[in-house]
């Protein structure tokens, strides 16, 4: 997806030009505030897809800018940037409001590929889709089952949360971390590759019997399924 | 400041001195209730004395008449300490006896009551009495007083005796507080010369310990007790340091060898993205080592984790074994789950899951390879088996590798420590480190024991009371969220 309207607001005004160019790259727009306040009121004002907040920032610090978007009902999807790596910061960052935490130092390719997962969450109240579709391939939330052209693929409950997390996020990357952070609930990094063996295999049940892929490796990022994957 | 005006600022020298204000006000209302108490005795003794006397005369009117009365009232006040006499006629005129000059109202209200009167012989000096009116028949009025000079004398006793408690009071109550506040002074003084030794680095220094086991000795106690964990968490602080200083040097060189390699030699477009991508991968394992390092320091400081949640044991180990599963199934091995009943703690589930992957993938690592050769019978499984020892909730993973040799078990779970034979292989040599660590914090510990063959590490956690919680109870990061 691309064209999203993204604020950063960051105190380091080289982190922040190297973001916004970075996210102009990938085709989205991007505005950068330098200090809380001036980032509450653009906040405020512009109709952002997504607000990156630093955790640290000059005259109203990153959990009280999210706190004070939340009374004001502003709904702009939040993801919270910190340099402070403590175990309860991402606890913290997600009660005062944010909806994804980020520990620098971070990948850019994860920062990006959070911001756009984040940026087309359906608005809040809205009927979660019970059926996810991508090509011929089916995926049924209520009764669990999978199909691909009719033909029934049996999968382990924790393959189903996983393929169910790469449809909703069909046409974007998902990263290892985020994987790990929605399919188990941990946040840590696990030290082998194992989240590689677990979308393997679920590439197995998916895709090998089909002449198209669809769940494909971005190199260096993570995997994505869409329609015409190579 | 002075050292006088120091004493006199000291706690204790005040708090004597109220203390010895509070008993010379206390002994001063002793003295007075006595003092009330025995004038009163006096009264009624001095009251019955005069009624009897009254009797005797009044008995001796009624028989002989006003003219006994009269002689016995004239021989009466001649005889040595004689008792005040007076009789008057209706109109307050005196018939006979031994007083003057009595204020003229006494003499209407019969009764006994304290006046003031001049004797006949004492010319001119007033003196206190205690007397009492009766009234005779044809309006006559007999007065019979007692001199107060008793009581007056026992009122001078104990005001002397006040006066002097007193001065006691004070001079063994002032002599008392300096006593005390130097003595506590002195100690106090001690303690903080020892306090700025520390502070100006000595941390080896501790508070001075009278022994005698006072409220100031249990405080230097609880001080240096405190003392020694700050010590500890400095030495663990500088023992982290230097191992990140020695840890980081070599990643830290061989990124920047790739960097001035890549501008050394130049090339084309490709070589010199190849040395990005490998200074990139470089940076990601350092920050990786430090991050786990981080969280070991924080882990063993106790820091801040956050509050405490229910983590099931037994869920987390399932969780965990089964985020592994496909790599024990590549490498061949059975990861085997054995969990009986909830086994709840305390604690900060995403930790304590980390450690648990932690040990998984060490016996993936360590324990699927070299299989205890020796025994065809051992299979490369490894078993992750939790349950409820008492007030624990033991986790414990069991491999059929090479196992560690007992005298490495403790070392190993010291940071960056790799045995020989594990160096070739990918890791930081933090993963058990990090696992010792979190079971530190909740209060448990790591083991490594003999597998026979292989290696068993064992997590003990101290269980969470009530035993049984109902499962919607157990929290996980997604409630809290």
């Amino acid at each position: 997806m691309s064209d999203m309207r993204i604020l950063i607001i960051e105190d380091d005004r080289d982190t922040a030009a190297y973001l916004a160019k970075a996210f102009r790259e990938a085709g989205h727009v991007a505005d950068q505030a330098n200090d809380g306040l001036t980032g509450y009121d653009l906040a405020l004002e512009g109709a952002y897809d997504v607000a990156i907040v630093d955790r640290m920032l000059p005259k109203m610090d990153g959990l009280t800018l999210v706190g004070s978007l939340r009374s004001q009902n502003n709904e702009t999807p939040v993801l919270i940037l910190s340099a402070l790596g403590q175990v309860d910061d991402r606890v913290k960052g997600l009660r005062a409001g944010g909806d994804d935490y980020l520990s620098k130092p971070y990948a850019f390719s994860e920062l990006l590929a959070r911001v756009e997962a984040l940026a087309r969450r359906r608005p809040k109240g809205a009927p979660e889709e019970t059926v996810l579709r991508v090509a011929d391939l089916t995926l049924d939330r209520l009764s669990h089952k999978v199909t691909r052209r009719a033909e029934e693929i049996v999968l382990q409950p924790r393959e189903f949360r996983l393929l169910e997390y790469l449809m909703q996020n069909a046409g974007k990357v998902v990263t290892r971390t985020m994987l790990l952070e929605h399919v188990w609930d941990y946040h840590f990094d696990p030290q082998t590759n194992v989240i590689d063996v677990h979308v393997s295999r679920l590439r197995a049940k998916i895709d090998r019997d089909f002449d198209a892929p669809l769940l494909s490796t971005v190199r260096g990022a993570g995997y994505m399924i869409r329609d015409g994957a190579r | 400041m002075t050292a006088l005006g120091k004493l006199f600022r000291a706690t204790a020298f005040r708090l004597a001195l109220a203390i010895l204000l509070l008993s010379a006000v206390g002994a001063g209302i002793v003295l007075t209730v006595i003092a009330w108490e025995v004038v009163s005795v006096v009264d009624r003794e001095i009251s019955q004395t005069i009624d009897a006397e009254a009797k005797g005369l009044i008995d001796a009117f009624n028989t002989g008449g006003l003219d006994t009365l009269r002689a016995l009232i004239e021989a009466r006040k001649r005889e040595p300490n004689a008792s005040l006499y007076l009789l008057t006629n209706p109109i307050g005129e005196p018939l006979a006896g031994n007083v003057q000059q009595i204020p003229a109202e006494v003499l209407s209200h019969p009764g006994f009551l304290p006046i003031e009167y001049r004797a006949n012989e004492s010319g001119g000096r007033d003196r206190q009495a205690l007397v009492g009116v009766y009234v005779l028949p044809y309006g006559l009025r007999l007065l019979i007083g007692h001199d107060l000079g008793d009581r007056g004398r026992i009122g001078a006793v104990m005001t002397r005796a006040l006066a002097l408690s007193l001065i006691f009071f004070a001079v063994l109550g002032a002599l008392g507080a300096l006593f005390v506040a130097r003595r506590v002074l002195q100690r106090i003084d001690d303690i903080n010369t020892s306090a700025h030794g520390i502070m100006a680095g000595d941390l080896t220094r501790r508070l001075p310990v009278s022994g005698s086991g006072d409220e100031l000795d249990r405080l230097a106690e609880g001080l240096n007790e405190m003392l020694g964990r700050i010590a500890e968490l400095m030495e663990g602080l500088r023992e982290v340091s230097d191992n990140i200083a020695h840890d980081l040097r070599t990643p830290l060189t061989r990124l920047r060898n790739h960097a001035e390699a890549a501008l050394a030699f130049g090339g084309d477009a490709a070589s010199y993205r190849l040395a990005l991508e490998k200074t990139i991968e470089e940076s990601d394992a350092l920050i990786k080592i430090f991050n786990a390092l981080l969280l070991i320091a924080r882990a063993e400081a106790g820091g801040d984790v956050g509050p405490p949640q229910l983590v099931d044991v037994g869920e987390a180990a399932r969780s965990v074994a089964e985020l592994y599963e496909p790599i024990a199934e590549e490498e061949g091995v059975a990861l085997i789950v054995r969990v009986q009943g909830p086994l709840t703690v305390r604690g900060n589930r995403e930790l304590i899951g980390q450690a648990i992957a932690n040990l998984v993938d060490n016996s993936l690592k360590y324990g699927a390879s070299n299989r205890g050769s020796d025994d065809a019978e051992a299979k490369p499984d490894v078993v992750i088996a939790a349950e409820r020892i008492g007030g624990s909730i033991v986790l414990t993973i069991a491999d059929r590798g090479p196992g560690i040799a007992p005298a490495d078990r403790a070392r190993v779970l010291d940071r960056f420590v790799r045995l020989e034979g594990s160096r070739s292989r990918p890791g930081s040599g933090l993963g058990l480190s990090l696992a010792a660590a979190v079971a530190r914090m909740h209060g448990g510990s790591v083991e490594l024991e003999d597998n026979e063959p292989g290696l068993r590490v064992r997590l003990t956690l101290p269980a969470a009371d009530p035993p049984a919680l109902p499962a919607d109870l157990v929290m996980n990061d997604r409630n809290a969220r």
